[in-house]
C-alpha cells in the first residue's frame, strides 16, 4: 500500500510469471478435486480423464456413511461455534483496552491451542478425559474443537472492538439506556460482522479438523475421518471424490462469505488460521 | 455521581459494574479463563503427569508409579533418528516454500493494484483453509501410477529423469508417493500460504520512499532489493517459518499418507498411544516438539518475528 505508483512501476515479466505459477501450483489439487468428482472412472486416478458423468453425485448422497457423517460434523461445528462466539467474545470484551496483570498470559492461553502442533492439543485431551473417565464421543470432539476456535473469534472481535470508542457506550447509558437497549443498538452493530465473520471461520474450522478429532472420536465418523479412512483403505473412489469436493466446497465458501463480510476494514477475516 | 442520575434494575446494575471496571473485567473473563483452564491447561497437566507413569510392556498397562524412565527412553539412538528425520523435513519445507513464497508474496505487496489486489488475496487465502484433509487426498490422486504427474512427464519423455530422482538415495523410493521427495512436495504445497502471508504483510510495511531513495542515490534494482527490500521483509519470513516449520514438525497424518516407513514425531506419538496405548511414552515424546519449537520462537524473537505477525 505505501508503494507509490509511477509509471516505471511495473512488475518485470518473470516477476508477474512467477507470481502466477506459485498461484496456479496453490489451486491446482483444488482444481484436480472438481475435475475427479466428475469422472467417469471407477478404482482408478488416471489422467487424462476417461469422461464426464454426475452419477456418482446422487450414489454418494444416498451413502449412510456419509450422510450420518456430514450430519455430525455439521452439529459438533455448530455447538463449537456458538460455545466459541460466546467465550471468543467475552475474552475479546475484557482484552481490548487497558492493561491488567496477567494479561499477555491470558492472550498467550487463548493461541496456545492452534500454536501448539494439534497432535499435543489432541492427545492432550484424551489423556484428560480418560483420567476423568469420560467416554470419548460426540461432546469430547465437541470441547476440543470449541478449544481451538475460540482464538478465531476472538481475534476478530478484538480487532474491531479495538477501533470503535467506549465513549459510545458511556454515552449510550448517559441518555439512559438501558443496557439491553445500549447492547442492541450500540455495542451490536458495531460488532456484528466482525462476530459472524469470526464464527464463520470457526465452523470452517471445526467442520474441517482432523488432528485432534483422531484423538477425541472414539468410534464416531466426523466427515473428515471418513475421508482418511478412504485414504487408508481406499473403497470407494467415485463416492469419495465426490464427498471431497463437497467438503472442499463447505470449507472456502465460507472464507469467501468472511472475506467480504470484513473486507474494507483493516481487520481482514481469514489471514491467519 | 448527583442522585437524580440512579437508575434502577439492570440499568443500575450496570451503571455500578461501569464504576468497578475491575469487577465488570472479572465477570467477563471468568467463563473463558474457567474453560482454558479446566479443559486446556488441565489437559496439558493431565498428560505431562502421565508421561510420568510406568508403562508396564508385557501387561501392556499403565499403572500411576512414578518413573524417569519414559524421558531416559528419549535418549535412546533409535528415537534420535526420529527427531532428526522430522526436523530435516521441517528445515527443508521451511526453505522451499520461503523461496515459493517471496516472489508471490512481492507481487502481491509491490504491484497488485486494484481488483488484482483483492483476488490474490482471496486466491492464497482459500487453499489455506480448504479442507487439510482433501489436500492431502488430492496429492494422492495427483501422484498416483497413471495420474496427472505421470501423464505429464511421460508425455515430455522425461521418465529418466524421474526415475534418476527416486533412485536417489535420501529423497527417492519405489513411486512419487512413497518418496521422500513426494512427502516433500505435500508438505510444501500445503503450509506454503502459511509463509506468502506473513511476508507479504511484511513488504507491505516497506515505504515505497526507500525504495526511491535508493534508486536516487544510484543503487540498482537488485541492490535496492537485497540492501533495502530483503532485511525489511526478512521478519516476515521468519514469521512465516514458525508456521511452517511447527506445523511441519507435528504433522501426523501426511507421513503416514506419503513417503517411505521410518517414524516421524507425530506418527511416533500416534502409534505409542493408539496401537501400543503406551500413553506415558507418547506425553513424554509430545515434549520433544515443543522444546523444539520453544527454541525456535526465542530465536525468532531475536529476529523481530513477532513485530511482522
Amino acid at each position: 500500500m505505501r508503494f507509490d505508483r509511477s509509471t516505471a512501476d511495473r512488475a518485470p515479466w518473470w516477476l508477474k510469471s512467477l507470481a502466477w505459477a506459485g498461484l496456479g501450483f496453490l489451486h491446482l489439487p483444488i482444481v484436480m478435486i472438481v475435475l475427479y468428482a466428475f469422472n467417469t472412472e471407477t478404482s482408478a486416478y488416471s489422467f487424462p480423464l476417461k469422461g464426464f458423468t454426475l452419477h456418482w453425485f446422487s450414489i454418494a448422497f444416498a451413502n449412510p456413511d456419509v450422510l450420518a457423517a456430514i450430519g455430525l460434523s455439521i452439529k459438533i461445528a455448530l455447538v463449537a461455534t456458538l460455545l466459541a462466539m460466546v467465550l471468543g467474545t467475552m475474552a475479546a470484551g475484557a482484552l481490548y483496552r487497558g492493561s491488567f496483570f496477567g494479561k499477555e498470559a491470558v492472550t498467550l492461553m487463548l493461541i496456545l491451542p492452534i500454536a501448539l502442533p494439534g497432535i499435543i492439543t489432541g492427545l492432550s485431551l484424551l489423556a484428560a478425559f480418560r483420567l476423568a473417565g469420560v467416554a470419548p464421543g460426540f461432546w469430547t470432539i465437541a470441547v476440543g474443537h470449541a478449544t481451538f476456535c475460540v482464538v478465531v473469534v476472538y481475534n476478530n472481535v478484538v480487532a474491531r472492538l479495538r477501533r470503535n470508542s467506549m465513549s459510545l457506550i458511556e454515552a449510550s447509558m448517559d441518555l439512559g439506556a438501558d443496557p439491553w437497549q445500549t447492547f442492541r443498538h450500540i455495542v451490536l452493530p458495531q460488532i456484528a460482522t466482525a462476530l459472524l465473520a469470526g464464527g464463520i471461520l470457526a465452523f470452517a474450522l471445526s467442520f474441517d479438523e482432523i488432528i485432534v478429532t483422531t484423538f477425541t472420536a472414539g468410534n464416531e465418523v466426523t466427515l473428515p475421518i471418513w475421508l482418511l479412512n478412504q485414504l487408508t483403505r481406499p473403497r470407494d473412489v467415485p463416492v469419495t471424490n465426490v464427498v471431497a469436493m463437497t467438503v472442499m466446497l463447505l470449507t472456502t465458501l465460507p472464507i469467501i462469505a468472511a472475506w467480504r463480510l470484513t473486507s474494507g476494514t483493516e481487520d481482514i477475516a481469514g489471514s491467519g488460521k | 455521581m448527583s442522585r437524580m442520575l440512579e437508575r434502577r434494575g439492570l440499568s443500575a446494575l450496570t451503571d455500578a459494574l461501569y464504576r468497578r471496571p475491575a469487577l465488570w473485567l472479572f465477570l467477563l473473563l471468568a467463563p473463558p479463563l474457567l474453560w482454558f483452564g479446566l479443559v486446556y491447561l488441565g489437559s496439558l497437566f493431565a498428560l505431562l503427569a502421565q508421561s510420568f507413569f510406568t508403562f508396564d510392556d508385557f501387561t501392556m498397562n499403565v499403572s500411576p508409579v512414578l518413573t524417569l524412565d519414559n524421558y531416559r527412553a528419549l535418549l535412546d539412538p533409535a528415537n534420535h533418528d526420529v527427531i532428526l528425520r522430522t526436523v530435516a523435513m521441517a528445515a527443508a519445507v521451511t526453505l522451499a516454500a520461503a523461496v515459493l513464497a517471496f516472489p508471490l508474496a512481492y507481487y502481491m505487496a509491490r504491484y497488485a493494484r486494484g481488483w488484482r489486489k483483492g483476488f490474490f488475496y482471496v486466491a492464497v487465502m482459500l487453499p489455506m483453509w480448504a479442507s487439510y484433509i482433501v489436500k492431502a487426498y488430492s496429492w494422492t490422486v495427483i501422484l498416483a501410477k497413471g495420474g496427472l504427474v505421470y501423464w505429464f512427464y511421460r508425455s515430455f519423455g522425461l521418465s529418466g529423469v524421474v526415475d534418476w530422482l527416486l533412485s536417489l538415495p535420501g529423497i527417492g523410493g519405489d513411486s512419487l508417493s512413497t518418496s521422500t521427495l513426494g512427502r516433500f512436495t505435500v508438505f510444501t504445497y500445503i503450509w506454503l500460504p502459511f509463509m506468502i502471508l506473513p511476508i507479504q504483510a511484511a513488504l507491505e510495511r516497506v515505504p515505497g520512499n526507500l525504495i526511491q531513495a535508493a534508486a536516487d542515490l544510484g543503487a540498482t534494482p537488485f541492490m535496492a532489493f537485497r540492501t533495502v527490500i530483503l532485511p525489511l521483509a526478512f521478519p516476515g519470513v521468519v514469521a512465516g517459518s514458525i508456521f511452517t516449520f511447527s506445523l511441519t514438525l507435528g504433522d501426523y497424518i501426511i507421513p503416514q499418507l506419503f513417503g517411505p516407513s521410518g517414524l516421524f514425531i507425530g506418527t511416533m506419538v500416534y502409534t505409542m498411544q493408539g496401537s501400543i496405548g503406551n500413553m506415558p511414552m507418547a506425553g513424554a515424546f509430545t515434549l520433544v516438539p515443543v522444546l523444539i519449537i520453544a527454541v525456535y520462537l526465542s530465536i525468532a524473537k531475536r529476529l523481530g518475528a513477532f513485530d511482522a505477525l
